[in-house]
């Protein structure tokens, strides 16, 4: 390391203020954001949009690039709690692609298509991020509304589907209306899984949870002490017993464990308590501030 | 009109344009110009998601349409300008901003289900829904420098005085829309509000007009 050409107490201050002690390898501004890819000792991060303090949107360990680093991609895999064997899988978001490549780990059968509005996102996440396009693993560079319309049209169906398309500091407003989740609904088979990772503060929290209710009915709150995210697990059919959630958990526990998801964990900390101001409104195509609410 | 009597001294006299009337007409419709200009990305998203393609359709079809209005606008401001003609305008680009109420899905599910590029989908239906409202709002400027001017001297005064006024317009149409008013409405509520903006304004012009008589005494 550098830090023993350093003085001791100017190293004290990289290593408080771990960004600054990162490696960037790399750097572009794409058309909707700068990326920044950086390296400090075995992690390896995607950052959006840096000057602002973003958060990070994926990072890898590279010594151990199965192993997921970040929480909230952990917890997503707590949607496979309701269907353990996806077939066809659509993601909403690629980031550094660590959702696609575990989930091709773990099912090599299943088709999965991942919609990633950003080129440059792409290119990065295959250039550092060990992320393939393969005969099952398949990117479409496209708004996520444009493609789930056309899926719905051609009248494709998945069984499992993840939202991941908002960055720590912003919201693409037409990704979370009731008319999205409707078509986003309408594309799932009647066994079908959505999970959608979000965040779990402010006055937004109440909106979109009252939105996902009114098209879903009851779901799964997912929160961790941990993490900042908010992890949405929703379904066409009623929501299993606890039971059930258990028993999957406990089958499918040895095979995500590599990626380190602590699954067995999971099912008590699911949630159907509305902890949430019911009365607000619910965000439509017609009223979608949710940018604005989010920082209110 | 000739050149004698459009160098006609300062005409104070009750037969007078009233400028306030005029500037207050061009601030609205430097308003809604962008409050329409804003809802439009909002609006396209469901068919043709939020990219940057999207944004620029709909400008490349504001600036289009605003460019055709300047020169319409100003050509017929050569003929009689009247207050009644230009009441018409704001009636009219009233009445053609209410298909983008009420006939948004219809305008723009065919385009979608044609046309698989969402960037030529987004151009088609910002073209459909948005250029003949810009149009007409595009004619009210230069229509309203004429009426503004009274002689030749002061002509470019009372033009940089028009359009400071339509674009401060602008800007407050801007920020209002994107900052507030999408948190108190609904986005149908707020293209309802400027179509009923922009009527209301025809009509007064309108009473003024008939007030003032025949306009080809200007």
């Amino acid at each position: 390391m550098t830090c023993r050409l350093w003085p001791a107490l100017f190293c004290l201050g990289l290593f408080s203020a771990p960004f600054l002690a990162a490696e960037t390898l790399h750097e572009e501004r794409s058309l909707y954001r700068d990326i920044t890819v950086t390296q400090e000792g075995n992690r390896r991060c995607l950052v959006f949009n840096v000057h602002r303090g973003d958060r990070n949107q994926t990072c890898m360990n590279t010594a151990d690039p199965e192993r997921l680093v970040f929480e909230y991609a952990k917890m997503t895999f707590a949607g496979l709690l309701l269907n353990p064997n996806p077939q066809n899988i659509l993601i909403a978001g690629l980031g550094g692609g660590s959702l696609p490549t575990t989930l091709t780990k773990l099912y090599p059968e299943a088709k999965i298509d991942v919609i990633e509005i950003d080129q440059a996102v792409v290119n990065v996440a295959k250039r550092f991020f060990d992320f393939e396009e393969t005969v099952n693993v398949k990117v479409a560079v496209n708004d996520a509304r444009v493609f789930v319309k056309r899926a719905g049209l051609l009248e494709q169906r998945y069984d499992f589907v993840i939202l991941d398309a908002f960055t720590g500091d912003y919201i693409p407003e037409h990704l979370l209306t009731e008319e999205f989740l409707e078509e986003v609904r309408a594309i799932m088979s009647p066994d079908a899984v959505l999970v959608a990772n979000t965040f779990s503060t402010s006055r937004f929290y109440d909106h979109e949870s009252v939105t996902y209710q009114k098209v879903f009915g009851e779901f799964f709150n997912f929160k961790l002490p941990s993490s900042g995210n908010r992890i949405i697990i929703a379904r066409n059919e009623a929501l299993p017993p606890r039971g059930e959630l258990n028993a999957v958990a406990r089958s499918l526990s040895p095979r995500v464990e590599a990626f380190g998801v602590p699954l067995l964990e999971y099912p008590n900390r699911l949630s159907t308590r509305v902890d949430w101001d019911m009365s607000r409104r619910a965000l439509t195509d017609q009223y979608s501030p949710s940018n604005l609410l989010r920082d209110n | 009109m000739n050149a004698k009597q459009a160098r006609r001294p300062n005409n104070q006299g009750p037969q007078a344009i009233p400028s306030l009337l005029v500037v207050s007409a061009a601030f609205v419709s430097g308003f809604c110009i962008m409050t329409i200009e804003m809802l439009g990305a909002r609006i396209m998203a469901p068919y043709f998601g939020g990219s940057l393609s999207v944004w620029g359709s709909i400008l490349t079809v504001f600036m289009l349409a605003l460019a055709c209005g300047y020169l319409i606008g100003g050509k017929l401001s050569t003929n009689r300008p009247s207050l009644l003609s230009y009441a018409l305008f704001f009636l009219t680009a009233a009445a053609l901003s209410l298909p983008i109420i009420f006939f948004a899905d219809e305008i723009m599910r065919p385009i979608f289900l044609a046309v698989e590029d969402p960037r030529y989908g987004s151009l088609l239906a910002s073209l459909f829904l948005y250029f003949l409202p810009t149009t007409i709002l595009g004619m009210i400027s230069p229509y309203s420098v004429r009426l503004l001017v009274e002689n030749s001297d002061h002509s470019g005064q009372k033009a940089g005085l028009l359009f400071f006024v339509s674009t401060l317009g602008s800007a407050a149409g801007t920020l209002g829309t994107s900052f507030y008013l999408v948190l108190w409405f609904e986005v149908n509520e707020i293209v309802f509000g400027t179509a009923a903006a922009l009527a209301l304004i025809g009509v007064i012009l309108m009473i003024a007009g008939t007030q003032r008589g025949h306009a080809n005494d200007l």
